[in-house]
């Protein structure tokens, strides 16, 4: 692959800068002066036009291709919230304004952005508050688990524990233990959370368990109200990973089941473009009892009608993020649930639980399917039998990036041996679903009659197969320029 | 692949244990099940555990894992190859690719034989 310096060719000219008008030297200090010119590369407008375009091929993108790729619900991302998200209006405000001495009235229509969302948010969830500070989805658990640790701590209650599944997004624990708890990791039962293993896992010293519904196999957790009342009985507290809300969007209410905080990835289930590209946003809401906690700054509306931001909350946590959190992401977010409305959302869980159920049953004659029941919005294969005869998940997933599908989430989650994580997504047709299970089935078929074939994919990728091992042992931070 | 003169863990640990010092590793069920490894964090010389405690971590191309201690005692050795070549418990693991020592304070409980850890992987398998 050729960089835009290859093709430079001495003399070529694309555009004439033009000349300064005062002399650089009678205005930049010396210091600052370069003493040799830049090295440009010296090209024509259309060698431009064609290596950005060259380029832009190579690129995999949800907007060309099927994308089933678990646990990261790379849907379609729709145009029109990009259109809500390039008014003028929004983006030529300064985020410093609300908190100017009356220049509130300035940025009423983004405040109202935010208030709006925010109880739009809290009608999906059942939760009685929620902030859209947090940028990420990993933020918002450590935003979430801060605010589990000043509700004990405001209590005096002295807890060090938080409980976390095996079948639970691997951030949990992670957030958990960097707001400084003792994670417990708890094995699953038949691929769910059981009362009778959380049992012998519970005692007075959990602040919190962290769970992830639907978790990382694609199921729901059915024992739900027994877990809740167990936690409760402690004080400890039921935190919802919410990663997965597209899954039980207007069949179940966070709040309702007793959840007391919940993070949502709004780049996921609000379809906003994320993964190597845009940025994120994962709202957290809570219960009743922990509104106190919340992060500050806070949208209010007057009785006046008017909207401003609070800071007068004693016992908050206090700040997460600069100014308000993407509000860009929080603004197509907000764009996309009006859109969708009620009827809407409820159907995006529907699609996106048939496509998967759907491409469950089409494939499971043809690879294991550990935990075959009926799933939610993503599912999980496994390539033991396959990998048996030499062929592993990591094969089976480049052979479909030769095919033109991106591969699905592989080697997670870890409880099951050479995973094969697959997530449609609510967005797909039923002939995008065929064509990939089709070809799916296909490069099975060859992992009897051709092997190799198979193992050396991809062939028809910008590059070949990496040596993932290589590139993780001998890592190379630092590039010459 | 699993030698009669040592002990097992369930979390994939081999001991083996000598004038009451135990040489740690993982086994090669393990090593196969995580891939090629390309981080193995060790505990500190000095540190003192109890069995079954987290003492160290594995990272491969897979995953990322944990390493317990399968007996209570103090650590004396580590394996300092291991920083530069992880791959030595993929290429080895019951040989150069030991982890650490670890000074006995008690004796072995709830490890494995050879046999019984066979029937137990056997069973993981499946």
């Amino acid at each position: 692959m050729s960089t835009i310096f290859d093709q430079s060719t001495p003399g070529r000219l694309g555009c004439v800068p033009p000349e300064p008008a005062k002399a650089p030297a009678s205005y930049i200090p010396s210091e600052f002066l370069r003493e040799t010119p830049a090295e440009m590369p010296e090209v024509s407008e259309l060698d431009v036009v064609r290596h950005f375009t060259r380029l832009s091929r190579q690129n995999f993108s949800v907007d060309s291709n099927f994308y089933p790729l678990g646990s990261c619900t790379m849907k379609y991302n729709p145009r029109f919230t990009e259109q809500a998200a390039a008014m003028e209006g929004f983006t030529s405000l300064h985020p410093v304004l609300p908190q100017l001495r009356g220049a509130g009235r300035l940025c009423q229509g983004a405040l109202e952005v935010m208030y709006n969302l925010e109880q739009l948010l809290c009608e999906i969830t059942g939760m009685a508050g929620f902030t859209l500070h947090p940028m990420a989805g990993a933020h918002g658990e450590l935003t979430g688990a801060m605010l589990i640790a000043a509700y004990h701590k405001d209590k005096g209650n002295k807890k060090t524990k938080v409980l976390c599944p095996d079948s639970a997004h691997g951030t949990n624990p992670a957030s958990a233990t960097i707001a400084g708890f003792e994670v417990v990791n708890l094995p699953s039962r038949d691929g769910i959370v059981d009362p009778e293993v959380l049992e012998a896992a519970l005692d007075d010293d959990v602040a919190a368990m962290m769970m992830t519904v639907p978790n990382t196999l694609g199921l729901f957790e059915t024992h739900l109200p027994r877990i809740t009342a167990m936690l409760h009985e402690r004080d400890a507290l039921l935190y919802y990973d919410g990663a997965n809300l597209n899954a039980i969007l207007g069949k179940m209410r966070v709040g309702d089941a007793g959840f007391d905080v919940v993070h949502l990835n709004l780049h996921k289930t609000f379809a906003t473009p994320h993964g190597m590209g845009g940025p994120g946003s994962g709202p957290v809401g809570v219960s009743e009892r922990l509104l106190d906690y919340l992060p500050i700054s806070r949208v209010v509306q007057l009785k006046d009608g008017q909207f401003y931001l609070d800071y007068d909350y004693p016992k908050s946590i206090g700040y997460v993020a600069p100014f308000y959190g993407n509000f860009g992401v929080a603004l197509k977010a907000y764009a996309y649930i009006l859109r969708l409305g009620r009827e809407g959302l409820t159907r995006v869980s529907e699609h996106a639980v048939l496509a998967a159920n759907y491409l469950r049953k089409r494939l499971e004659n043809h690879l294991e399917i550990p935990y075959n029941r009926t799933c939610l919005h993503e599912f999980v294969a496994s390539a033991v039998r396959q990998a048996e005869k030499g062929v592993r998940a990591l094969d089976i997933a480049k052979a479909l990036l030769d095919k033109g599908h991106y591969a699905p989430t592989i080697y997670f989650p870890l409880i099951v041996k050479e995973a094969i994580m697959v997530e449609p997504t609510e967005t797909e047709s039923l002939a995008t679903l065929d064509a990939f299970v089709d070809d799916l089935l296909e490069i099975l078929a060859r992992v009897d009659s051709d092997p190799d074939s198979v193992t050396a994919a991809p062939v028809t990728t910008p590059v070949g197969r990496l040596d993932e091992t290589r590139a993780a042992r001998a890592m190379e931070l630092t590039c010459d320029l | 692949m699993i030698p009669e003169n040592l002990l097992y863990s369930a979390s994939h640990e081999w001991l083996s244990l000598e004038d009451g010092v135990g040489t740690v590793g993982i086994t090669h069920f393990a090593q196969e099940q995580l891939g090629d490894l390309t981080f193995v964090e060790l505990p500190e010389i000095g540190r003192t555990v109890e069995a079954g405690e987290e003492i160290g971590a594995l990272e491969s191309v897979k995953a990322a894992s944990e390493i317990y201690a399968p007996i209570a005692g103090e650590v004396v050795e580590v394996n300092p190859e291991l920083e530069n070549a992880p791959e030595l418990v993929n290429e080895d693991p019951y040989g150069k690719g030991w982890m650490f020592k670890i000074k006995a304070s008690a004796e072995p409980e709830e490890l494995m034989d050879a046999a019984a850890y066979a029937e137990r992987i056997a069973e993981e398998a499946h």
